[in-house]
């Protein structure tokens, strides 16, 4: 197992590399002068110039890439030329926000898309098994944007129910950071208004990225539980006498839980994408509006910097969901130990 | 067999298939209702400038006296703040979002297909490696994020995103095509095809292409959908189809600043987006349900 994690760590090194020089490589070809670019069209040529020596713009690529490669492996990934800050700085603003939402929104869509599938799998070709099948269809081909839209149009307009956007109202003041998640700052710090007013930010913005999310894992824990559902051992737990109940939750859950963990890294990848348009709609101060800013203003060290970071978390994640899975099904366990 | 016995047979039998499969296909009312809503769409987007009721509207078209009409008879789905009709706009809006999806697919789709093929016979040498590296590298981040990245980086439009888009995409095909000639590569009929002495071309493309055929065309459904999911998001987020060109995305995002008084200019463009994939999606479900019973 331990060979395992130390070769799949080592390709993950590898891939890692790789997407730096691919995305560094992007940044520099690009047509165009990129100080010139970065600077806008009103800078003058001194200006240009000094941040050409800057970002070592007047060397040769390797150069360049070498020197990039060196600062960022000492944790500096470049001065933001959009925020005038160096991106690390930036990067610690935003990220717990959008930590705070994508793991809200995990937790919402594994407990309504588990249930419902379980539930769907259960009562097989129910009325219950029609709806939830036919709204995953639709929850999948919804973009993103669009549910985040529909639900501020109904919760926040008509129903006057959650509030417009950001993370908290604007004459509060966030929490002392400690974790920097708002509800649980707020929990920490006693103050109870605060981690309420956060937890009702929050609400529709994880909703929307949920959606898909939901429809998804419900499809998927639905079909595992209703292929589970015709194995021997289940048929011989019930001639035991065992009650139903307890053979869904103690016998069909972990087995079922198997492929929902085992995309939980292609999960990770879409909600990391779905919040840069989600976070846009409802101005969610994160990683991602941050991201989709840079973006939109070509700056060549924040956006390599931004690519890099989910490239990291995404490989992180994998790497973990692989040790997890192992831990569920031992014959991978056994499968790996050999290996 | 003689040679040419071989070949009836595998055609008489490819015939079978086809008609049995579409049996299995039209059973489904879902994937039914997939395939005739996506022929109304792709009809109503070709006919585009003969049947909607403004053609003049879908570009740079002002007519402030009629500017953000709600939905009426005259105008289905209401007008925008310069006043064109949002009903033609989506129509023409189909055109972008089905030329996005048939460009990336036909730029991406045949260099994943034959890396794939090539990384799945020459397992363990290092064509394979080089291959499938490179791959694992395209795939380290999620699609989105890169083409925003690329899009951006380069100037934003409709070509661009076409092509940071392909560019993102292939690595998705070269690996499932990797996994099938993986498992096709030890198969008798490949050994044999070795054994008379036939091309490697001969091998890839006439023997383990034609049994990669179903994984592709049920991908490349459910692809078409997704495709135009991530346009429509780049497009939204500004980084697409340029104004005043009508891009679903681009008019959803335009509709979003006007919320809620003028509901009708988010809503209908993206209930339009949601129907068109929701198309490709069912009929990519019937396609697999269709090929996975076939297989076994």
């Amino acid at each position: 197992m331990s060979r395992f994690i130390v070769l799949r760590l080592l390709h993950t090194i590898f891939v890692l590399f790789g997407l730096s020089l691919f995305i560094f490589f992007i940044a520099r070809v690009m047509p165009g002068d990129p100080a010139r670019v970065a600077l806008g069209s009103l800078a003058t040529e001194e200006q240009v110039q000094k941040l050409t020596e800057q970002m070592h713009l007047d060397k040769s690529f390797p150069v360049q890439y070498y020197s990039w490669l060196k600062s960022v492996l000492h944790g500096n990934l470049g001065k933001s030329l959009y925020t005038q800050r160096p991106v690390t700085t930036d990067l610690k603003e935003y990220l717990p926000a959008t930590v705070e939402l994508i793991l809200f929104s995990f937790l919402i869509s594994l407990v309504i898309g588990q249930v419902t599938g379980i539930l769907a799998g259960y009562f097989r070709n129910s009325w219950f098994d029609g709806l939830s099948r036919l709204t995953s269809y639709v929850g999948v081909a919804i973009p993103p944007f669009a549910v985040a839209i529909f639900l501020l149009l109904i919760f926040s307009y008509i129903l006057k129910f959650t509030p417009v956007v950001g993370r908290l109202s604007l004459t509060m003041n966030p929490p002392p950071q400690i974790t920097g998640f708002f509800i649980i700052d707020g929990l920490i710090a006693g103050q109870l208004g605060i981690a309420l007013e956060a937890l009702k930010h929050i609400l529709l913005p994880a909703a929307s990225l949920a959606v898909a999310h939901i429809a998804q894992e419900g499809r998927i824990t639905r079909s595992s539980i209703a292929e589970n559902l015709q194995k021997d051992y289940v048929a011989a737990h019930s001639v035991y006498g065992i009650p139903r109940r307890s053979i869904i939750f103690k016998y069909l859950l972990k087995p079922s839980l198997i492929p929902t963990v085992s995309i939980m890294g292609l999960d990770f990848a879409f909600l990391i994408s779905n919040a840069f348009l989600v976070e846009v709609v409802f101005m969610w101060p994160g990683f991602s509006r941050y991201a989709v800013t840079v973006m939109l203003n070509k700056d060549l060290n924040a956006i390599v910097a931004v690519v890099l970071v989910i490239g990291v978390a995404f490989a992180m994640v994998n790497v973990i969901v692989d040790i997890v899975i192992a831990f569920l099904d031992p014959r991978i366990r056994l499968r790996r130990r050999e290996g | 067999m003689s040679k040419t016995e071989l070949l009836v047979a595998a055609l008489s039998r490819r015939r079978v298939n086809l008609s049995k499969g579409w049996y299995k296909f039209s059973r489904n009312p879902l994937s039914i209702f997939g395939l005739i809503t996506l022929f109304l769409v792709i009809l109503v987007a070709v006919l585009a400038p003969y049947i909607t009721p403004y053609p003049e509207h879908a570009g740079a078209f002002t007519n402030l006296r009629e500017s953000s009409q709600p939905p009426s008879l005259t105008h289905l789905f209401g007008t925008d703040t310069l006043g064109r009709d949002i009903f033609t706009r989506v129509i023409f809006g189909y055109r972008f979002s089905l030329l996005l999806a048939v460009v990336v697919l036909s730029l991406s789709i045949p260099p994943g297909v034959i890396l794939g093929l090539i990384a799945g016979y020459y397992q363990g040498r290092w064509i394979e490696i080089a291959i499938m590296r490179i791959t694992d590298i395209f795939l380290a981040v999620p699609p989105l994020v890169l083409a925003l990245a690329i899009t951006a980086m380069l100037s934003p439009n409709l070509f661009n995103q076409m092509m940071a888009i392909s560019l993102m995409w292939w690595p998705w095909y070269c690996r499932l095509i990797y996994t099938v000639t993986a498992s096709l590569r030890h198969e008798y009929f490949v050994y044999e095809g070795e054994l008379i002495g036939a091309s490697k071309t001969h091998i890839l493309f006439k023997e383990i292409l034609p049994n990669c055929i179903a994984p592709i065309l049920t991908k490349m459904t459910l692809d078409m959908g997704f495709v135009i999911m991530v346009g429509a998001s780049l497009s939204f987020i500004g980084l697409g189809v340029q104004p005043p060109k009508p891009g679903l995305g681009t008019m959803v995002a335009d509709g979003a600043k006007r919320l809620p008084d003028e509901w009708w200019s988010a809503v209908f463009p993206a209930i339009a987006i949601v129907i068109v994939i929701l198309a490709f999606n069912l009929i990519g479900d019937g396609l697999r349900d269709m090929f996975s019973v076939e297989e076994h």
